[in-house]
């Protein structure tokens, strides 16, 4: 078990869904509220990691945010070195990565929310923002803690954008799925499967937490 | 009655397609590979398909099963081993070529690497130094050799990039992501690299040679065919390719 991988994976884990919380929410409220005619485009845009290959993502931070292009160059005069190989790296290609795993949840539980509440709420003298912190958000809190747990199970178990952009450096960028790889590829299957049972059992665990925060113990079936 | 005609139809299909051989390749063969392939093809009919990776990656999918007729080394342990295990036939393995370890950089490089050669590595514009996996890939296994030959290892350790195989790792420098790479020559002479920056030439006695071995595995459901195709690696033609990509003849004396 290697436990240095094991813990940097859980470092960006966390690292990306904390950011997800403060990026997600004002998409997702956007996303549940606004009235624009286009924005179905918006929504499908924010779905596209679902469905695009992870090697789609690591080939344009490779290539679209390396060196050889304008974006690169202008964050490698930012910060002195390009995107690809760095944790930070690692950190932007997995917000793209798990940006619709942290949203979806996000503008699915907003959109839940009794609009007579928030007409009521309004009515009651409460600024969109006040209602949105006090109604909402508290309402939400089911679909927050999911799409937390989400993107820091999806960024958990990243593989193919870690295995373009990071160029495998212990401590910075070889995550534990690229440690289980480097130790399948050597045979080394005793330890590779004590890794695996590792992310399994976390896996396993936060789905619990997914399920557990929005179990509904009233449910009934239409047989009862 | 239709029906069963495009069954047989499918059936003969797949029965001509039966006849295609599969080869495993080292990443340093991907480019010279194909058009091997290509001239064998147009010469006897065979197709032929390639699935390259870093050597020890697929010397361990051949011990878990992969359905590969032949299997192209870029080291000579990988093969030995193989046979050993009783995965691939002693009489088969053919010595094809000698692969070279390149130093190379970018065209918009400052680095002078014919004054400098390894130690080029030591110029602070050098914030990332890509190399193949030296767990899995031959050229890793070189470069690393290479970098303590010149006693520079412990210098450069920390800004080593690693690519899953030689052909990553060559990628990885020639997007610029790297500013200098430890790849085979046989990338850096491939049309799309060959203007795109400058090499060095790495002495031989700096790292373990690359011996490239070729083998027939002995799951092989195509002994014949596979056999024919590493007897063609023997022609003229299959070496003035190899040549070309800068492969040295097993003959040939250094």
């Amino acid at each position: 078990m290697n436990w240095q991988a094991f813990w940097l994976t859980v470092r960006l884990a966390a690292i990306v869904s904390t950011l997800l919380i403060a990026i997600g929410i004002p998409i997702a409220y956007w996303l549940t509220y606004s009235r624009w005619r286009w924005k179905f485009l918006v929504e499908a845009a924010v779905a596209l990691p679902i469905v695009l290959p992870p090697t789609v993502l690591g080939f344009y931070v490779l290539v679209a945010l390396g060196s050889r292009s304008p974006l690169g160059r202008w964050w490698e005069s930012l910060t002195g070195h390009t995107l690809a190989f760095t944790f930070e790296g690692l950190v932007i290609g997995s917000l793209l990565y798990s940006l619709p795993f942290a949203v979806q949840p996000f503008a699915t539980s907003f959109g839940a929310v009794d609009r007579q509440l928030l007409r009521a709420s309004a009515s009651l003298g409460h600024s969109p923002l006040q209602t949105f912190r006090r109604i909402v958000l508290p309402l939400s809190k089911a679909g927050l803690v999911t799409g937390f747990a989400l993107s820091f199970a999806h960024t958990l178990g990243e593989f193919g954008v870690v295995l373009m952009v990071g160029g495998n450096i212990p401590g910075v960028t070889r995550t534990i799925s690229i440690d289980i790889y480097d130790q399948v590829q050597t045979a080394n299957y005793s330890s590779a499967n004590q890794t695996a049972l590792v992310l399994l059992i976390i896996s396993f665990v936060v789905l619990s937490v997914v399920y557990g925060a929005n179990r509904r113990p009233w449910a009934v079936g239409p047989w009862r | 009655m239709r029906k069963l005609l495009a069954l047989l139809l499918l059936l003969a299909g797949s029965l001509a397609t039966a006849q295609e051989i599969t080869v495993a390749a080292a990443a340093d063969m991907s480019a010279a590979l194909p058009q091997l392939v290509e001239a064998y093809t147009k010469k006897t009919a065979q197709s032929v398909k390639l699935s390259f990776g870093a050597s020890g990656n697929l010397t361990n999918q051949i011990r878990n099963g992969a359905p590969f007729d032949v299997f192209f080394s870029a080291n000579e342990e990988y093969p030995q081993q193989l046979i050993a295990e009783g995965l691939a036939s002693k009489e088969t393995l053919y010595r094809y070529a000698v692969g070279r370890l390149v130093l190379w950089v970018p065209a918009d490089s400052p680095l002078d690497l014919s004054k400098l050669g390894m130690n080029a590595l030591l110029d602070p514009s050098v914030k990332k130094i890509s190399i193949a996996n030296p767990a899995t890939a031959p050229y890793g296994r070189a470069a690393a050799a290479a970098l303590r030959h010149f006693a520079i290892y412990d210098q450069v350790s920390s800004r080593l990039v690693v690519g899953e195989n030689v052909s990553q790792a060559a990628q990885f420098v020639e997007s610029g992501n790297a500013q200098a790479g430890l790849i085979a020559l046989s990338h850096a002479l491939t049309p799309a690299m060959k203007d795109k920056g400058r090499y060095w030439t790495v002495p031989l006695d700096a790292y373990p040679t690359l011996n490239q071995a070729a083998v027939v595995l002995s799951k092989s459901k195509q002994q014949d065919a596979a056999r024919r195709f590493l007897e063609f690696l023997r022609s003229p033609e299959a070496a003035s390719l190899l040549t070309s990509y800068g492969f040295s003849l097993p003959a040939e004396k250094h």
